[in-house]
């Protein structure tokens, strides 16, 4: 199949950074959110659970328009972060912003999913023992959550890494700055003879995206049978 | 010292009790559903009562008319339950050491070793909650709890999972710890060998009326 072109190789090694700084910045709000979801009530929480759905069932186009009003060189958050010396704007740090945005309501998801699903008589009982409520969160529900937190990482990963829509629409697709491997192959199918190059990719994507889930599946097994203290 | 008097209301059902607890084992019997539970909630934070004081040693962890209100992790109030509630990602010696690391109530509680010999717990330091027997987990769970230095110790039915002989080789130890350590607890239970056994004085709980039994 061939040995990869320099532009390609840039597009692959952008998507896999792109990819892992959304999920390494989306990690901490995801968990927060998640919490507050899971074991907190307060004014405003369907409101905040509709908000983080949201890009999940816009069309990626729209979110990535609405990104570029409100983060672009022209909108209300872009111009106050470009006095900041923050651009997100046709940056590669705007790929990570989209892309973090795409997959957050996935992490979110599987963090609450496993955090819902923690026992709150253990949390009861931690309190009892003089664990106030931040120590209950980091000694009890956050160990206890830690599996599908492990797999809300990777799907965020995943969905980071194959994010197309929301991207190309907020920071365009620049070869070496913002042109992430989706968008590289979109580009080579659009090219008479791009068709082995795109395939080239597609295979490195479906790659990488089958190294993602299987460790994350390992991982989750590990981490489930420490937790559930199966291992001793 | 536990004073108790309040009203607390969950729709049609209302509790009331106006007591005082010493020092010793108090059993708590009545019928299921009488309110026995509720006042364990009532007394560990779990539920805020609808109207009146809660007050340990002096110290007053609620208090309606003056907007009084600790947390249960402020309490020191032990709790053991039917079911260990045991962290199952925690060794045993972890689990016992947990209330540890919350300082307890500043004067000295009884030592790791002391507790590990009252209950015979050292063979088990190493192993994970899920691979203790039911009397196992219980006597854990008891030791943690009196790790945590409390006050008072509130006792759920503790022996109810249990099948006959793990009660009979569970109950020498409440008694060790009724007869070695001077702290109040408080013992909920269906069973009069249990009553028997541990109480030095007997609440009774009818249609939520709590009430001393002479």
């Amino acid at each position: 199949m061939g040995t990869f072109t320099a532009e390609e190789m840039t597009a692959i090694w952008l998507s896999v950074k792109v990819a892992c700084w959304a999920t390494a910045v989306s990690l901490g709000p995801g968990i927060l959110v998640a919490w507050l979801l899971a074991r907190r009530s307060f004014p405003g929480r369907i409101l905040l659970d509709a908000l983080v759905h949201l890009p999940l069932v816009l069309p990626p186009v729209v979110t990535g328009y609405l990104l570029l009003l409100l983060f672009g060189r022209k909108g209300p958050v872009g111009q106050v972060l470009a006095e900041f010396g923050i651009v997100f704007a046709f940056n590669w740090t705007g790929a990570v912003l989209a892309c973090s945005v795409m997959a957050f309501p996935l992490l979110v998801r599987a963090i609450r999913l496993s955090m819902e699903a923690v026992d709150t008589r253990l949390e009861d009982a931690a309190a009892g023992l003089g664990a106030p409520p931040w120590a209950v969160f980091l000694t009890v529900t956050l160990p206890l959550s830690l599996p599908g937190i492990l797999s809300g990482a990777i799907l965020c990963f995943a969905k980071a890494l194959g994010e197309f829509g929301a991207t190309i629409t907020f920071v365009a697709a620049i070869p070496g700055v913002t042109q992430t491997l989706p968008a590289a192959i979109y580009g080579l199918t659009q090219v008479p003879g791009g068709d082995a190059a795109a395939l080239r990719l597609t295979l490195v994507a479906a790659l990488i995206a089958i190294i993602a889930v299987t460790a994350s599946e390992l991982l989750a097994r590990r981490v489930r049978r420490r937790v559930e203290g199966r291992d001793a | 010292m536990l004073d108790l008097s309040l009203t607390h209301r969950i729709g049609t059902f209302t509790l009331t009790a106006d007591l005082s607890i010493g020092p010793g084992v108090t059993a708590i019997t009545g019928p299921s559903g009488a309110g026995k539970t509720t006042l364990l909630s009532l007394i560990a934070g779990l539920s805020r009562p609808s109207a009146g004081r809660i007050v340990l040693d002096g110290k007053v962890l609620v208090d309606t008319d003056s907007r009084t209100w600790l947390p249960p992790h402020r309490r020191h109030v032990g709790q053991v339950f039917q079911e260990a509630r045991l962290f199952p990602h925690l060794n045993v010696r972890h689990n016992l050491l947990y209330g540890r690391l919350f300082g307890g109530r500043g004067r000295d509680g009884p030592t790791l070793d002391t507790i590990i010999d009252l209950l015979d717990i050292a063979p088990l330091l190493h192993r994970r909650p899920r691979d203790l027997s039911g009397g196992e987990r219980q006597r854990v769970a008891i030791g943690r709890a009196l790790l945590s230095n409390p006050a008072l110790l509130l006792l759920d039915e503790p022996l109810s999972a249990l099948d006959p002989a793990r009660k009979a080789e569970l109950l020498p130890y409440l008694q060790r710890l009724r007869d070695g350590t001077g702290l109040p607890m408080l013992y909920v239970t269906h069973q009069r060998e249990e009553v028997a056994a541990l109480a030095t004085a007997w609440l009774r709980v009818e249609q939520g009326v709590v009430a001393m039994d002479q």
